[in-house]
């Protein structure tokens, strides 16, 4: 190979600097066509691939976004749903609280009028029985005080008639004098 | 592990290895891009993910950091074109069959860079009408008595000496890489005849040292197929702002 080297140098009078005519033609022509197969297909194909894919990506973060939202949308009203929710309940708490405390008053109530019924009826009770009394006690305590009163005398009064008077005589008295000083 | 060239270097005229070469490459950048471009899917196979991510280089890593805006788009097809096309035709300086990166020829390097000369002046005349060359050459915010020294400096520099740097940094990284490793060669080849057993050892060294050469010259061919499309767009990006710079 350096004889090939030696063969060049030895030529000597070619200057590097000056081109070759046909060389330049070539690389021309060459570049020409390689520049007209860049800009129809090539650049055109990579360009149509690189935006539909930026196209591509775009549209799935849309779509992405479109999801989310749509999510906490359906976040949203279950969160509604369930505030309502317990509203609801928290109304119907409330409603029974309030019912119950109604109905334990209604028996209140109505264990108080019973308590008061009772309470007359014994009393209505007590005082027919205090008015038998009585007039028991009358009957027995005039005989008591005419056997007394005929023992004392000494006489008999054992006249009904007689003796009743007498009773029911002092016995006016008596009341005539209660109601005296009762005044 | 040397194609011969169909004709010698320096032949005038003629189909020439470096002309098959050329051609060679379209074809490998057409065939895989529209291979891998051709059935698309939104989740995308092996093929189809290294061509996107081969595409997505340029157009975000220098389109759209470069130019920025929202008809960077527009420009995206050639520094596409100029990025590869360069690429290829440098990387076949480290196939071993192929051995030639094209631009070490600089006739394809003016070339493109005098494309990518006609494409940003345009660009510029376009988008700010023929203020476009005051806006370029005269600075603003400069005091008055130091522009005749920065006009001719602008003009030079911008119009003069970029396309030739443009150019030229390609083609010398190429041709100075490709030099680099021929004369290795050669050097090798040369120490392993000799009868002296110590000389024919130092091929050995020479040999370690090709390889690193060789590993070098690797990166740079990506390098500057890289830096020759970011100055396309930073070129591009000037033309379009002139207003603001």
């Amino acid at each position: 190979m350096h004889q090939l080297i030696i063969s060049a140098a030895a030529e000597g009078d070619v200057n590097p600097l000056i081109p070759n005519g046909w060389e330049m033609l070539v690389v021309f022509v060459g570049f020409a066509i390689l520049f007209f197969i860049v800009v129809k297909y090539v650049v055109p194909m990579f360009e149509k691939t690189f935006a539909e894919r930026a196209e591509a990506i775009e549209g799935g973060i849309a779509k992405a976004e479109k999801a989310q939202a749509e999510a906490s949308a359906a976040l949203e009203e279950y969160k509604q749903q369930l505030t309502d929710a317990r509203t609801e309940a928290n109304r119907i708490r409330e409603e029974a609280r309030a019912e119950g405390a109604q109905i334990l008053a209604d028996l209140k109530e109505k264990a108080a009028a019973e308590s008061a019924r009772i309470t007359a009826q014994a009393h209505a009770q007590i005082e027919s029985e205090r008015q038998a009394a009585v007039v028991s006690l009358r009957s027995e305590v005039g005989t008591l005080a005419t056997t007394l009163a005929g023992r004392i005398v000494g006489e008999s009064l054992d006249d009904d008639a007689r003796a009743s008077r007498v009773v029911d005589r002092f016995l006016a008295d008596l009341e005539s004098q209660n109601a005296g000083a009762a005044k | 592990m040397h194609l011969p060239a169909i004709l010698p270097w320096g032949a005038a005229e003629g189909f020439s290895k470096q002309m098959l070469l050329v051609l060679l490459s379209v074809v490998f950048i057409a065939v895989f891009f529209v291979l891998a471009a051709r059935k698309q899917q939104l989740v995308p196979g092996k093929l189809q993910f290294a061509g996107e991510a081969a595409y997505g280089f340029v157009r975000n890593g220098i389109a759209k950091d470069i130019i920025g805006g929202r008809d960077f788009i527009k420009y995206v097809p050639l520094l596409f074109s100029l990025f590869f096309f360069i690429l290829v035709n440098n990387i076949y300086g480290a196939i071993p069959v192929f051995q030639l990166p094209t631009f070490s020829h600089v006739g394809g390097a003016y070339v493109l860079a005098g494309l990518v000369y006609v494409t940003w002046i345009a660009i510029g005349i376009k988008k700010n009408g023929l203020r476009y060359f005051k806006l370029a050459t005269v600075p603003s915010g400069v005091p008055w008595y130091i522009l005749p020294i920065v006009i001719p400096i602008e003009i030079i520099s911008n119009f003069v000496v970029r396309p030739v740097t443009h150019s030229l940094r390609l083609f010398a990284t190429m041709l100075a890489g490709h030099l680099i490793v021929m004369i290795a060669g050669s050097g090798i080849e040369y120490l392993i005849m000799q009868e002296n057993f110590l000389l024919k050892g130092t091929s050995l060294l020479v040999l370690a040292g090709a390889i690193a050469m060789y590993m070098l010259e690797a990166l740079i061919m990506v390098l500057q197929a890289y830096v020759f499309t970011l100055l396309t767009a930073i070129y591009i990006e000037g033309a379009l702002h002139a207003d603001s710079h």
